[in-house]
């Protein structure tokens, strides 16, 4: 779901598009130091991850289906700020590319789809890790969680810019209540694949996970005695 | 990997439009959507000279009218929303074909039609006649910072190759009976989407590893000459 032209009003949609175009700003600097001269090529394959896992359907049963976002993945997956910075050149070229979320929406849908799913579930996922004991078998069910959050909290923001900038005049609240309800439960099958993603990915390469690293370094190495006799 | 030009809404031509500079193309999309988008929402006569502004662009690229059409359903979910508005929407009421709307509603519904489907349509417009490698150049004349271009330029260059990755992926897995009908089925997907990650990544380190052996540092060269671009 993009926002497309015309949905919020001129002024809205500048405002958007100049914090979008700031903490993008902050990211590309922010990234180099998360990934050094690889920046680019990384990036730029795990924008092009991002766009194929949006393209995944999950079923939810009865013929329907739904993506991920892929925000709060990303966040974990690669850190917050390479996160932002892959998700916003998703969306540009998905603006650009396939005409998908209006061109002068697109500061609209990176502060909502970039910003917030990003920052918000890296967010609740540090604080989990920090709160929790520390165990790499935890790292998926806090990844799953910060997904979750971010989807309404996501909403929310929409809301709150809709009711500053919108076409027309929904009622603040119940506008509020229906896109937070339908996009709780959006959140909990975000919640549960990106935990399952991350999960998958832990199992097989938990140093390829950028918010696993803190839990990784106090493994030691083991040496099992053989069972074989 | 083959050159990553044409893409799926890319339309071959050589119509003036085609040819023309993107970085001009993107500046008049962006020009077009933002009066579109200031424009009062009363003013039809404004829009339907947007409508056959944009016509008349679309004549001239001799991109068929029908595969833009065809390619607005990316729209779907708000024309939903639009249809939805005359009947949650407050203010005054209205009767249209006997049933009670909102007046605000149905003016904010129709004009977010309008305006939602020039936009698209101007942006199909400009992915139509576009290559994607002309557009990275765009992006860049129009001072768009070096590294998101570069971000850029990667993940057009790789996406139909992680496409393709994923789409053997669902080969494979439903040539072994799989087919997903419910969330029962979600870990089987998830752990598709975390290997295909996973070699995403790995991807990624080995064409930086294959770059700095080609004396990368972090810049790409300067690209103005694009030898074999004009194929076919």
């Amino acid at each position: 779901m993009h926002v497309p032209d015309g949905f919020l009003d001129a002024p809205t949609s500048a405002a958007t598009g100049a914090v979008a175009v700031a903490v993008v700003g902050v990211a590309l600097v922010k990234a180099r130091r998360e990934l050094d001269d690889r920046t680019a090529p990384m990036a730029g394959l795990v924008a092009a991850f991002i766009f194929a896992v949006q393209m995944l359907n999950f079923p939810v049963g009865a013929g329907t289906s739904g993506h991920l976002i892929g925000g709060a993945l990303a966040a974990v997956l690669v850190g917050p700020w390479t996160g932002v910075l892959c998700v916003s050149v998703v969306l540009l070229v998905q603006a650009l590319l396939f005409a998908d979320g209006g061109i002068t929406a697109l500061g609209t849908n990176i502060v909502l789809m970039a910003i917030t799913t990003v920052l918000v579930g890296w967010v609740v996922f540090r604080l989990l890790q920090l709160v929790l004991p520390k165990r790499l078998s935890l790292t998926p069910a806090q990844a799953g969680v910060g997904a979750f959050v971010s989807v309404p909290l996501a909403a929310s923001v929409f809301v709150v810019l809709y009711a500053l900038g919108g076409t027309a005049d929904i009622p603040f609240d119940t506008l509020l209540t229906a896109m937070f309800g339908v996009h709780t439960l959006i959140g909990i099958g975000e919640g549960v694949i990106t935990g399952l993603a991350v999960g998958a990915i832990i199992a097989v390469r938990p140093d390829l996970v950028y918010g696993a690293r803190p839990v990784l370094v106090q493994r030691e190495l083991v040496i099992k005695k053989s069972v074989v006799g | 990997m083959g050159a990553g030009h044409g893409h799926k809404l890319h339309f071959h031509g050589h119509s003036p439009v085609h040819r023309a500079p993107a970085h001009l193309k993107v500046l008049a999309l962006l020009a077009f959507a933002v009066v579109v988008v200031a424009t009062p929402r009363d003013a039809y006569a404004l829009f339907a000279a947007y409508a056959v502004l944009l016509g008349v662009v679309i004549g001239v690229s001799r991109v068929p009218p029908t595969y833009l059409l065809k390619r607005t359903v990316v729209e779907l979910p708000f024309v939903v929303f639009a249809v939805l508005l005359p009947f949650v929407a407050t203010g005054p009421q209205t009767e249209v074909l006997g049933i009670g709307v909102s007046q605000h509603g149905l003016e904010a519904g129709i004009a977010l039609l309008v305006k939602g489907t020039l936009g698209v349509l101007a942006s199909l417009t400009l992915a139509a006649t576009t290559e994607p490698q002309d557009l990275l150049v765009g992006l860049e004349r129009l001072r768009v910072p070096q590294q998101l271009v570069q971000i850029m330029a990667f993940m057009v260059r790789y996406l139909d190759v992680v496409g393709g990755e994923m789409q053997r992926m669902r080969v494979a897995r439903e040539s072994r009976g799989f087919s997903a009908r419910d969330p029962r089925h979600w870990p089987v997907l998830a752990r598709s989407a975390g290997a295909l990650f996973i070699r995403s990544y790995e991807r990624g380190e080995r064409v930086h590893l294959a770059m700095l052996s080609r004396g990368y540092t972090g810049r790409m060269p300067a690209e103005d000459s694009r030898p074999g671009v004009s194929g076919p």
